[in-house]
């Protein structure tokens, strides 16, 4: 039994607006463990980013406990426990590409700088763009950076809040591809949050559908999956009978409704 | 190339044109002084344009006339001499410039102060503003008297005048740039544990440089004007606006215009060079050609 990573009991978090409370998180009970690759799902607003903000102490949470490598949120970050990758590639237009990997070792006065930002672009098959400013490249390309970027200090935990939501599917299938190489081969924690079933599915050792209204937690799955899928495995039965059942877990939270 | 020969066309007509109405208005406008002469010349047309023209004391002086008064003042005389018109430009100049420092100094201040603490954003905000509404014109002297009391005289009064004018472009454009960053960006430094200083400099000026170089344009202009105002109250020793000043109390008309051109002439070149230096950084910042 591998250690908790995450460990979230009881976690609500209530957002106090000008006429209602927003429960955008209602009772999480979570585990993850190290080495998964943990997928939240679910529609807008169902609490998913808030979730992953939480624990990487962007938002706090008004009730519950929550534990990040066995600290709080707040201490797990000040001991740069995990890297968090955005929505957008959020890339300091300024700076080059390895100028833009080092900005962490920078702030966090991490030598070897040099051979961290040629390991980690080497990573993400970015090898030979160094030099080049962000706008020189495709969307994908700039979130392939800022993977690097996050994984510069070597983190054993990358948080992902709906890293390719921006792409084209194409784009985002092979980013898919490579992000699951990238996790087999580092060993890291991936918490993943998307809105795409084929997604969640293909990467995740462990599935968490959530609903809205109030967030919370419908269903949890355990995949199981061989690790050394391909894409084409998105159409063998497995992946089908995984893929229904998130379906059914979000028709039974109501996310297809109005 | 061929936008810019596009547009220089246009430019050249208008140009053009308005020399064509300023050589008109002259034989109306110059009637007055011209009058003697004109029939002294025996009247007929040509002696009218002659006249109109060619006064020595004109009230509006041909365009030929300051162009020869600007070569007059510019180059046959040493630029150092008190007739020079190079030396005044020279006086206004240096005031301008060490306002403008001052100014963008002052103004970048103030505004990593008022982004960085909601107290000292509402204490100072009203003061910023309300001091914009005081007409220069009427503070200027007493300016100028009060650090003339303490002793001071010469350069720094004036460019404090152009410091109090043109810091304010500066404050406004550049709270505007520090907090320009996405929340991306700023929760990405949270992540970090990056401290205010190095977020603020490694993220809130980088990012503020587009808009400070759109400040600047700005305060570089009326820096030029600030130390002109302020060379009005000193007695009009030297200096763009002592010129103009003299100029208007004697009824030399052509030293005014001739100020004028010189004046204009700074202005633009002042708002080109920091069109040129927001070029070349930008550029080395990486941003799209």
């Amino acid at each position: 039994m591998a250690a908790a990573v995450i460990e979230a009991r009881d976690l609500s978090l209530t957002f106090q607006t000008a006429d209602s409370p927003v429960y955008a998180l209602s009772k999480v009970n979570l585990t993850v463990n190290d080495g998964d690759f943990v997928s939240f799902i679910g529609p807008s607003g169902c609490g998913k980013t808030t979730l992953l903000r939480v624990i990487a102490d962007l938002e706090q949470a008004t009730s519950g406990s929550i534990t990040v490598n066995g600290l709080s949120p707040h201490d797990a970050r000040l001991a740069r426990s995990y890297g968090y990758v955005f929505q957008a590639p959020g890339l300091f237009p300024w700076r080059t590409v390895e100028k833009n990997v080092g900005l962490p070792l920078e702030i966090m006065g991490i030598g070897d700088a040099a051979e961290r930002v040629k390991r980690n672009l080497d990573l993400v098959n970015l090898g030979g763009f160094e030099k080049k400013f962000p706008w020189q490249l495709s969307g994908g390309m700039q979130q392939r950076v800022s993977i690097a970027r996050a994984l510069a200090f070597d983190p054993r935990l990358l948080l992902m809040d709906e890293p390719f939501g921006a792409l084209d599917e194409i784009v985002r299938d092979k980013l898919n591809q490579q992000l699951l190489e990238l996790w087999e081969r580092t060993a890291k924690t991936v918490v993943f949050v998307t809105h795409s079933i084929p997604e969640a599915v293909f990467l995740s050792t462990k599935i968490v559908v959530m609903s809205p209204r109030p967030g919370r937690i419908i269903d949890v799955i355990e995949t199981n999956l061989p690790r050394d899928r391909t894409l084409d495995f998105r159409e063998a039965p497995e992946f089908l009978k995984l893929a229904h059942r998130v379906r059914e877990g979000l028709k039974a939270g109501h996310s297809y409704e109005d | 190339m061929k936008t810019e020969r596009g547009q220089a066309i246009p430019v050249l007509v208008i140009c053009l044109i308005l020399v064509v109405v300023w050589y008109l208005a002259c034989i109306p406008m110059n009637a007055v002084v011209a009058e003697a002469k004109i029939a002294a010349a025996g009247g007929g047309f040509a002696a009218t344009l002659t006249e109109s023209w060619n006064h020595a004391r004109p009230v509006i002086p041909a365009p030929h006339q300051i162009a020869a008064d600007l070569w007059a003042t510019v180059f046959t005389i040493a630029p150092w001499a008190k007739k020079s018109l190079l030396y005044h430009c020279w006086v206004t100049l240096s005031s301008t410039l060490v306002g403008f420092i001052l100014g963008t100094l002052l103004g970048i201040g103030l505004a990593i102060l008022i982004v960085h603490s909601k107290l000292l954003s509402k204490a100072l905000m009203p003061w910023i503003i309300a001091s914009q509404t005081i007409p220069i014109l009427a503070i200027a002297p007493m300016i100028i008297v009060v650090l003339g009391a303490m002793g001071f005289t010469g350069l720094l009064p004036k460019a404090l005048i152009s410091t109090y004018l043109c810091f304010f472009p500066v404050t406004i454009g550049m709270v505007k740039g520090l907090m320009s960053p996405d929340v991306i960006h700023r929760d990405l430094m949270h992540t970090y544990n990056a401290s205010a200083a190095e977020t603020l400099w490694k993220l809130r000026l980088p990012a503020s440089v587009p808009y400070l170089f759109t400040s600047l344009k700005i305060a570089i202009a009326i820096a030029l004007t600030g130390a002109i105002v302020g060379e009005l109250p000193t007695g009009a020793v030297a200096g763009i606006g002592a010129r103009l000043l003299i100029g208007s109390y004697n009824g030399l008309t052509m030293m005014i215009w001739s100020a004028l051109v010189a004046g204009s002439v700074m202005a633009a070149s002042l708002v080109w060079l920091v069109g040129y230096a927001e070029r070349k950084t930008l550029a080395r910042m990486g941003v799209r050609a």
